[in-house]
């Protein structure tokens, strides 16, 4: 047995805090992508993360899947998802204002929350860690191999995007769509399609935080909200709009709580990420990496 | 466009009146009385939230907390230190005022997405916060033995007594808000949602409108929540949560967010689906008001009370 | 020439303002006396809506003062100014499109009366009195200029000629000193230009002083009393219509612009 020092409980903390950091992170990641095609906040975001979960448990321990087939069936599955929610919720709107989009978004997380809990019910669910339960012991910290890859696949989820916004073609017509709409369907890039394709992504890496994150901490079908909220507080902590922003905020809102709920209450966990987001919110909504400048030009 | 006429105001007084001796002459819809209850107490938050979004143009998704601050208060003060409920129902409100001006203060400046994301925030931090507090509020278990009311002897013990109760404070805060509507200050918000630079330029002090119509929604709440807990005699903190915040949300959307008609057809539909149609099928409950809402926000967005001025425009093309 | 002429009640101090590194407005110095109709013109983006910006409040100056009747303004809240006696109308038509022609100047009464919130809701017989008179006002109003038969109509149901006018309206209805009118003749054609600039004139033969920024040469040169010509932030020419017209500068700054 090894004995728990000081140091080990806080580098424990800090593990804990930068695994659910990552989470926080990849939902902002996802807000920012939406966020930035549209200006358009996402209240479902943390749906996409609950159904990642919930959907996998389906696909890899209801029907058997291996978890080589499970989870880009998940992934794609939820993708569509994300699809339908701008179809279905975000496009047929006639006249779009802030309220009603914010009003729209909240509505299909709550049809998407409740359609959860016809099929699944109100029971958190489990999956099996992708590598097995032997802790590794790192520094007096017994970390789980589940939390290495959380962070792995953040990652790579970073690799990818940076890759895809900088070096493809249709990652540079999405960064153009954000910048200036008119100007990027005047040069023949369908903006529709380009927000179709920034809701697709942000489902898929949803539902990437979902499937990696429910051997650590089951889901169940409410988990969405406190996970979009904690997600948007990590992303308007680094900066809305910047996906640097987005994955030192969400390791930051994470860390926060993770050190929060171990040092001060544990009861209270989920006030700290709120408590932060407030404060930002109050006292500088542009965040660390965001510009003052620009969050007074962006429409909402 | 905010002409409240005398006439339609007079119809729903006597059908207010009437309604507990109709329900209780029609064996089917007896509890219907106890489900108007709720409506009413509804209504007092709808009124209020009406006035903040559809006139002032501002959002807030943590309107629960105000509601449970109010129901605590009566609550805690009325259990735990045997105060006369009365003035405990305006010391709840005193309270909400004085944390709606807390967090309605700050963010004064915060537009759109990220006032919303404020107020659901503080929301969810109150809901903890009762939760939590054990000692203050019971936690999760909640609080018994909340007295009931009664004025000079009067006691307000049975459901038609009650129903009478809360509609009377409906019907209040129903001229008195629609007075502020038809005045000056009625006009400012109006202003202040179509067009800030406008409005400031004709004079108008915009933080101190927006901070005003927050704290009367808030107070509103807050009447609400104690009036709701000397009647149930029981609170628990799973009523005050994110989802009933929703709710009110729907009920305003589905009403009609421009029109303090839209608040009270929004709170009784939505409180007889809750209460009544949508009681036996629970697992069914969000995704119908998820489905309501997101109806309403594409086909409806000036909800029932609009309908109407859609059919008009039918016959008129 | 109706203007008294030993009070400013409005001075321009070496004002500047920078958005980030762009000087949109660089020492500008301007005075404007009580009575007159004063124009400020100068090619797109002089700086001119920028410089009624900062007079109404909307944003303080980065650097320099603005006096209204004696008395510092620049770091006050637009309803403050407004609350002084300083009104303006807005270069797109700002107008409250969900109230009527009639409560949109209503509403321009909003500084004259002291309305309490709790006055209003108990609909307390001094609010009633009060109301009443905001009415009379208002439809007084109207009818100077030419309105008052659209009195319920929706606000955004009027053509645009109609629409500008009823900004002007509004703007009145709290009985400013000094109204700030932004491209009032903006869009509008030949026979609306006249019914506006006979407006304006009729204003000022009221006593409130004008100051205007306008594009229509023909509307500048038949009311002005006197001329403020800006280019890139900075004065390049101040006076009388004819002599505005004659300056070299001036003429170099509009062709020099094409």
């Amino acid at each position: 047995m090894e004995t728990i020092t000081l140091s080990g409980q806080l580098f424990q903390y800090l593990i804990t805090g930068i695994t659910v950091g990552s989470v926080y992170a990849m939902v902002a990641v996802g807000f920012n992508i939406i966020y930035n095609v549209t200006e358009i906040i996402n209240f479902a975001q943390g749906e996409f993360v609950m159904l990642g979960g919930l959907i996998m448990v389906f696909f890899h321990v209801v029907m058997g899947l291996p978890l080589i087939m499970a989870f880009p069936a998940t992934v794609i599955l939820v993708t569509l998802v994300g699809m339908l929610l701008d179809r279905l919720a975000i496009r047929p709107i006639r006249q779009p204002s802030v309220l009603t989009l914010i009003i729209a978004t909240i509505a299909a997380s709550i049809l998407i929350k409740g359609a959860a809990m016809f099929i699944w019910g109100k029971d958190p669910y489990d999956l099996p860690a992708f590598s097995g339960r032997n802790p590794i012991t790192v520094f007096g910290a017994v970390i789980q191999p589940q939390y290495l890859w959380v962070i792995g696949f953040l990652i790579v989820i970073v690799i990818v995007l940076s890759i895809f916004f900088d070096r493809t073609i249709i990652g540079k017509a999405m960064s153009a769509c954000a910048d200036n709409p008119n100007a990027a369907s005047l040069v023949g890039i369908n903006v529709n399609q380009m927000i179709l394709l920034s809701f697709a992504l942000s489902a898929a890496i949803g539902a990437v935080a979902g499937i990696t994150v429910t051997p650590i901490s089951l889901m169940e079908y409410d988990r969405g909200a406190m996970l979009a909220v904690k997600g948007f507080g990590a992303a308007i902590l680094g900066g809305l709009g910047s996906f640097p922003g987005a994955i030192l905020g969400g390791l930051i809102m994470g860390t926060i709580e993770s050190f929060g709920a171990g040092l001060i209450s544990s009861g209270y966990k989920d006030a700290f990420a709120l408590i932060v987001l407030l404060i930002v919110l109050f006292f500088r909504p542009s965040g660390i990496l965001g510009s003052i400048e620009i969050s007074k030009i962006k429409r909402f | 466009m905010s002409r409240i006429g005398k006439i339609p105001i007079a119809f729903f007084a006597l059908f207010i009146v009437a309604f507990p001796w109709v329900a209780h002459e029609i064996p089917s819809i007896e509890n219907y009385t106890d489900i108007m209850i709720f409506a009413g107490i509804y209504c007092l938050i709808t009124m209020g939230l009406s006035l903040l979004m559809g006139y002032a143009g501002q959002i807030s998704i943590g309107h629960a907390a105000f509601y449970g601050i109010g129901a605590y208060s009566s609550a805690i003060l009325t259990v735990q230190y045997g105060l006369n409920p009365w003035p405990c129902i305006i010391i709840g409100m005193i309270l909400s005022a004085v944390v709606a001006v807390l967090i309605g203060a700050p963010s004064l400046k915060l537009r759109g997405h990220y006032l919303a994301m404020a107020t659901l925030a503080f929301g969810i931090i109150v809901y903890i916060i009762f939760n939590e507090e054990a000692a203050w509020t019971g936690g999760p278990d909640g609080m018994t033995g909340i007295p009931g009311l009664s004025l000079f002897g009067f006691e307000f013990d049975s459901v038609e007594k009650y129903y009478y109760l809360v509609w009377i404070f409906v019907f209040a805060v129903f001229i008195f808000t629609v007075n502020l509507i038809q005045s000056d200050t009625g006009r400012a918000l109006r202003a202040i949602h179509v067009s800030e630079p406008a409005a400031g330029a004709m004079g108008v002090d915009i933080s101190r409108f927006k901070i005003l119509v927050f704290v009367y929604s808030a107070v509103l709440a807050s009447l609400a929540g104690s009036l709701y807990a000397h009647y149930l005699n029981f609170i628990n903190p799973s009523t005050f949560d994110l989802f009933f915040s929703i709710k009110l949300l729907i009920m305003i959307a589905l009403g009609g967010m421009h029109s303090i008609w839209g608040a009270i057809i929004g709170a009784g539909i939505i409180t007889f689906l809750s209460y009544e149609w949508l009681h036996y099928f629970e697992e069914y409950e969000v995704i119908v008001y998820g489905a309501i809402l997101l109806l309403v926000t594409i086909f409806l967005p000036k909800g029932l009370v609009g309908v109407p001025g859609i059919v008009k425009g039918w016959f008129r093309e | 020439m109706n203007f008294v002429d030993d009070e400013n009640i409005l001075e321009i101090n070496r004002v500047v303002m920078a958005f980030g590194g762009l000087m949109a407005l660089s020492n500008l110095s301007i005075r404007v006396k009580r009575g007159m109709i004063k124009a400020i013109i100068g090619p797109n983006g002089a700086g001119k809506t920028t410089l009624f910006n900062i007079i109404t409040g909307a944003f303080p100056p980065t650097q320099g003062s603005v006096r209204f009747k004696g008395l510092p303004i620049e770091h006050l809240k637009a309803h403050k100014i407004a609350q002084r006696g300083i009104s303006r109308t807005f270069q797109t038509v700002e107008l409250f499109g969900n109230m009527t022609v009639l409560e949109n100047v209503m509403l321009g009464c909003h500084t004259r009366i002291r309305s309490s919130f709790l006055a209003s809701g108990f609909q307390l017989p001094q609010c009633r009195r009060k109301e009443a008179q905001i009415k009379e006002n208002a439809m007084k109003i109207l009818k100077f200029i030419g309105l008052v038969d659209k009195f319920s109509d929706p606000a955004d149901s009027l053509p645009l000629g109609e629409q500008k006018m009823l900004e002007i309206g509004r703007a009145l209805a709290s009985e400013p000193e000094l109204i700030c009118l932004d491209e009032p003749a903006a869009g509008l054609n030949e026979t609306e230009t006249y019914v506006a600039s006979s407006l304006i004139r009729a204003i000022n033969a009221k006593g409130i002083t004008v100051l205007l920024v306008e594009h229509d040469m023909k509307v500048i040169m038949n009311i002005s009393d006197e001329i403020t010509v800006l280019n890139y932030g900075q004065k390049i020419a101040e006076g009388s219509p004819e002599e505005i017209q004659n300056n070299r500068r001036v003429i170099e700054a509009y062709l020099g612009s094409e």
